[in-house]
């Protein structure tokens, strides 16, 4: 065993004892023990992503001294450390472009509460990555909940609390439902590994017995995890949510928290219950109908949006409705679009968040899209990373949103009665996204007057500058050289579903 | 029929639990009153309490301590549901102090707990700024 | 959607601005004369603009919506709850699916392989360790939060509570009783923690009584007292070293389990105090986690500091 295998395990143990760290130092210490931890995190990640590249291999780490059925454990691949890795770099990129705006809303004796939270929502997205068992999958998302909900709420303001409290009502029930679908899981088949649950659910379903049970515990787990990624009908809490906090906070929320919830949902479809048994028990079916709903749904509520940044959370439920749409697909090319739409989501929406948030800022703090007439001249870099946001989740070629769509579609075809629904979903919400986001980029490029075009202009500075940038630059790249990262993703999707 | 409501007398317990279960989802979902939310995700983590708890049950057995050096496994209940309840009453705390300390904040500053009029005060007012 | 006479005319949606075609892409703008208002404040003000009467009857149309639709899903979800329920396994049966080998061998060389006569004990802080981990994580997370949110520090302080009412130090039969009370319950407490490993207790229910007298203690006494006892660089101290040690007590037990290298700390002989490798220290420092986080949530909640 070598001693990079270890490095995972280091990574969690490190952020925990960061987190705890800043509990008894003060803010200025904690923010550089956050930074240190996300860039530490960054170069593990990197290290053992190589490693199992490399080797081609997939292992199981101990996490105690007994074997698998009997003790914990996590496991990986190819896939868990590449997903470990984007979620670390864009919290990275969140983090350090909404420092100023952090610094500026929340009070100076509750900053080192704010790194703290960063710290245990970067420990619970890693242990959602790597958990080889479901109970521990659910300890760590409550962690998930309680820090989102911290780093929604820290602002001073009263609408922030009436959202996180409309959050949390919704994310408490995605816990509870997904904890009893866990708890009719454990009582049918009595393992809480996922290696041998794969295997007992198989055995269960080809001998028929408690096969309505299942289904509904099933059921359960996904419909609670939906509920906490914002899937159709229960996205209501996303655009208050992530309008009305800080952006570093909507990013981290928007971009990555949500994905992780995603990423153990695909792990619980492909090694829990199987990808045959998930789409003889009808719920495949379901989360295609919704996730096609949402994409309509998302996109016609951002038309009406009044606010830019609910404009952008709004952008963000059809975003998410195209990953259950292809989780809804299930064969193996629709899984290697869900990946990149999660990639591209997460590496673009923050992107989205902190250039809003700066183009505000120079209109006066405004974000009506009147004041907003003319933004990208008062602050061009803000301006040029929104364009590139917006371009990407048109689908624009070039940009990293367009290889999942471009996916998406190919990967319609042969399903028999879903290649309609999921081609004419895709043309609607590729027309409907058009509409909003390319009338906003223009809107911010339209030209004003000469006299009005130096007022409030606010000196960008480098620190909000360089992250969005650094998000740029990662999209543009994945979107011109999009196919290492496919034969990345078809290697690992070979590791992960045995 | 039957095999649908198979074991219904059987499983009382849980049927007791699932129906706390349920009414506190109805109260987390219909109530107005924050407090009452409140009290409803506590009686819905009760449900899941007793419904893990009652999953390790077996009739006629004893508490899973070692005594009189006895370790036939024939002897002493399942231990693995009580460590798992053990996790979820810790985090239902947690969860109940930080949803009551959202409310007393709301109250301080809006001085109401009725949802509908906090989600109206929030749409309706002028929220241009961020 | 069309446009409510109530709504802020400055604040349209894109629909809204393209149909009325109040923007028009094709020619610059020519109104200098809107002026983007202050920057940021840093509290925003509460100010309703506009009617509140055809708005809240609005939101009416769509709460009867919202009940409609939450009552039909309330009952479809009873429904099938009751139906998984009557197709599970019956209670109490010992043929279920969850006897299986890992509950065995729990009890049978649980005692062995652990060290501790507490079967569940052993399960929860050796066997599936990392749960117990995360959980007390989940603790240290709340704690933050609530300190996010009633922190009353810097300016607020001038904010007043309500006035305490009852003073539970005048009262002669609860101070006396308390006297005589709070001492019990603090051993009481630390000796359901120390014995974690060979009877019912552990961390969390140790952690919960000593909790509950430290509160009694801050009720009956005052808070001011209570405050200079147990001040919160104690008490942060106190999270941060039991805390820190778990994790690395935990972390030397993975590492060496995962690469597969001895493990040097003893188990002892079962029955005995000192037995069950890490498993007492390990108990101790999660009753005090439990013990500072209940009391930091009292004095949160009652003072807004520590």
């Amino acid at each position: 065993m070598s001693f990079v295998q270890n490095f995972p395990f280091f990574s969690v143990i490190l952020s925990l004892l960061c987190a705890v760290t800043s509990f008894f130092l003060d803010a200025r210490w904690a923010k550089r023990l956050t930074l240190f931890l996300l860039c530490t995190s960054i170069g593990l990640q990197g290290s053992v992503l190589s490693f199992c590249y490399r080797n081609h291999m997939s292992y199981e780490y101990l996490m105690g001294h007994f074997a698998a059925p009997w003790g914990n454990e996590i496991a990986l691949g190819i896939l868990e450390p590449l997903f470990a890795l984007l979620f670390a770099t864009v919290m990275l990129c969140c983090v350090l472009g909404g420092i100023k705006r952090m610094e500026r809303d929340v009070f100076p004796g509750k900053q080192s509460y704010y790194w703290i939270m960063v710290d245990l929502a970067h420990v619970s997205l890693l242990a959602l990555c790597y958990t080889n068992d479901i109970f521990t999958g659910y300890v760590f998302i409550e962690i998930c909940t309680i820090a989102s909900c911290a780093l929604l709420s820290i602002r001073e303001n009263g609408r922030a609390l009436i959202a996180a409290v409309r959050y949390m009502v919704f994310a408490l029930i995605g816990s509870g439902l997904f904890l009893i679908g866990v708890i009719f899981t454990y009582s049918i088949t009595g393992q809480l590994l996922f290696p041998q649950l794969y295997e007992t659910i198989a055995s269960l379903w080809e001998a028929g017995t408690y096969r309505f049970s299942m289904t509904i515990a099933i059921g359960l787990m996904v419909v609670g995890l939906a509920i906490k990624s914002g899937m159709f009908p229960f996205h209501f809490w996303m655009p208050d949510t992530y309008g009305r906090a800080t952006p570093a906070s909507s990013g981290i929320l928007s971009g990555v928290i949500s994905k992780g919830y995603i990423f153990l949902l695909i792990k619980i479809i492909y090694r829990v219950v199987g990808i045959e048994i998930f789409a003889a028990s009808g719920v495949q079916t379901l989360l295609l109908l919704f996730g096609i709903a949402g994409m309509v749904a998302g996109s016609v509520s951002a038309i009406f949006a009044k606010r830019l940044t609910t404009m952008v959370a709004f952008s963000s439920v059809a975003q998410i409705g195209y990953i259950y749409m292809g989780l809804g697909m299930g064969t193996q090319a629709a899984l290697i679009a869900v990946f990149f739409q999660i990639f591209s989501h997460a590496l673009t929406k923050p992107m989205l968040f902190l250039s809003a948030s700066q183009l505000a800022n120079v209109s006066g703090g405004r974000q009506d899209f009147r004041s907003l007439c003319g933004a990208g001249h008062r602050h061009p870099v803000a301006g040029f990373t929104f364009t590139v946001g917006a371009l990407s989740m048109v689908g624009i070629p070039l940009f990293a949103g367009f290889i999942p769509k471009l996916y998406f579609a190919t990967s319609a075809f042969g399903l028999g009665w879903k290649t309609w629904p999921v081609l004419l979903a895709l043309a609607v919400s590729t027309v409907l996204n058009v509409m909003y986001f390319l009338y906003t980029t223009i809107l911010i490029w339209l030209p004003r007057e000469e006299g009005a075009r130096n007022h409030n202009r606010v000196m960008p500075q480098v620190e909000t500058i360089v992250p969005a940038a650094l998000l740029a630059g990662f999209n543009l790249m994945v979107g011109i050289h999009s196919s290492a990262l496919t034969a990345l993703f078809t290697q690992g999707i070979d590791l992960f579903c045995q | 029929m039957e095999q649908l409501f198979g074991n219904l007398l059987y499983n009382y317990e849980e049927v007791v639990a699932v129906i706390l279960f349920s009414i506190g989802f109805c109260i987390l979902l219909f109530s107005r009153n924050l407090i009452k939310k409140v009290v409803g995700l506590d009686i819905m983590d009760t449900g899941v309490f007793l419904l893990l708890a009652s999953r390790g049950y077996i009739a006629g057995r004893h508490v899973p301590i070692i005594v009189d050096g006895i370790t036939t496994a024939e002897y002493y209940i399942n231990p693995i549901p009580a460590g798992l309840v053990l996790t979820g009453i810790v985090v239902s705390v947690s969860v109940s102090a930080l949803m009551l300390s959202l409310t007393v904040r709301i109250y301080r500053t809006y001085h109401t707990l009725d949802v509908d009029s906090l989600y109206m005060m929030m749409s309706v007012s002028k929220g241009g700024k961020q | 959607m069309r446009d409510k006479p109530m709504i802020d005319p400055e604040f349209s949606s894109i629909w809204t601005l393209w149909k009325n075609g109040q923007i028009d892409l094709t020619t610059p703008l020519r109104s200098p004369g809107h002026q983007p208002l202050q920057a940021l404040k840093e509290v925003e003000k509460y100010r309703p603009r506009h009617s509140w009467e055809a708005y809240s009857q609005y939101v009416r149309k769509s709460t009867l919506l919202y009940k409609i639709a939450a009552t039909i899903l309330c009952c479809i979800f009873i429904t099938l709850m009751l139906l998984t329920v009557a197709n599970l396994p019956r209670y109490g049966d010992p043929n279920a699916p969850t006897i299986n080998e890992v509950s065995e061998r729990y009890i049978e060389e649980g005692t062995e392989e652990t060290g501790a006569v507490n079967t569940v004990a052993g399960m929860i802080l050796d066997y599936r360790a990392f749960d117990t981990l995360g959980e007390s994580f989940v603790l240290f997370t709340a704690v933050c939060s609530v300190a996010v949110l009633m922190n009353l520090s810097g300016k607020r302080q001038h904010i007043k509570h309500t006035k305490e009412l009852i003073n539970y130090a005048d009262d002669m039969i609860v101070r006396g009783v308390c006297r005589l009370l709070v001492p019990v319950i603090l051993l009481f407490g630390i000796y359901i923690l120390l014995n974690g490993h060979l009877s019912p207790g552990g961390g969390f229910s140790g952690g919960a009584v000593l909790g509950a007298g430290l509160i009694i203690y801050s009720m009956v006494w005052g808070e001011e007292k209570a405050s200079r006892v147990f001040p919160a660089k104690l008490v942060r101290l106190v999270v941060f070293c039991s805390l820190a040690f778990y994790c690395l007590a935990k972390s030397y037990s993975f590492y060496t389990g995962a690469n597969h290298l001895p493990f040097l700390i003893p188990e002892g002989a079962p029955g005995h105090i000192l037995s069950g490798g890490l498993i007492m220290p390990l108990n101790v420092a999660v009753g005090f986690v439990v013990c500072f986080t209940m009391y930091s949530f009292y004095m949160f909640f009652r003072r807004g500091r520590l």
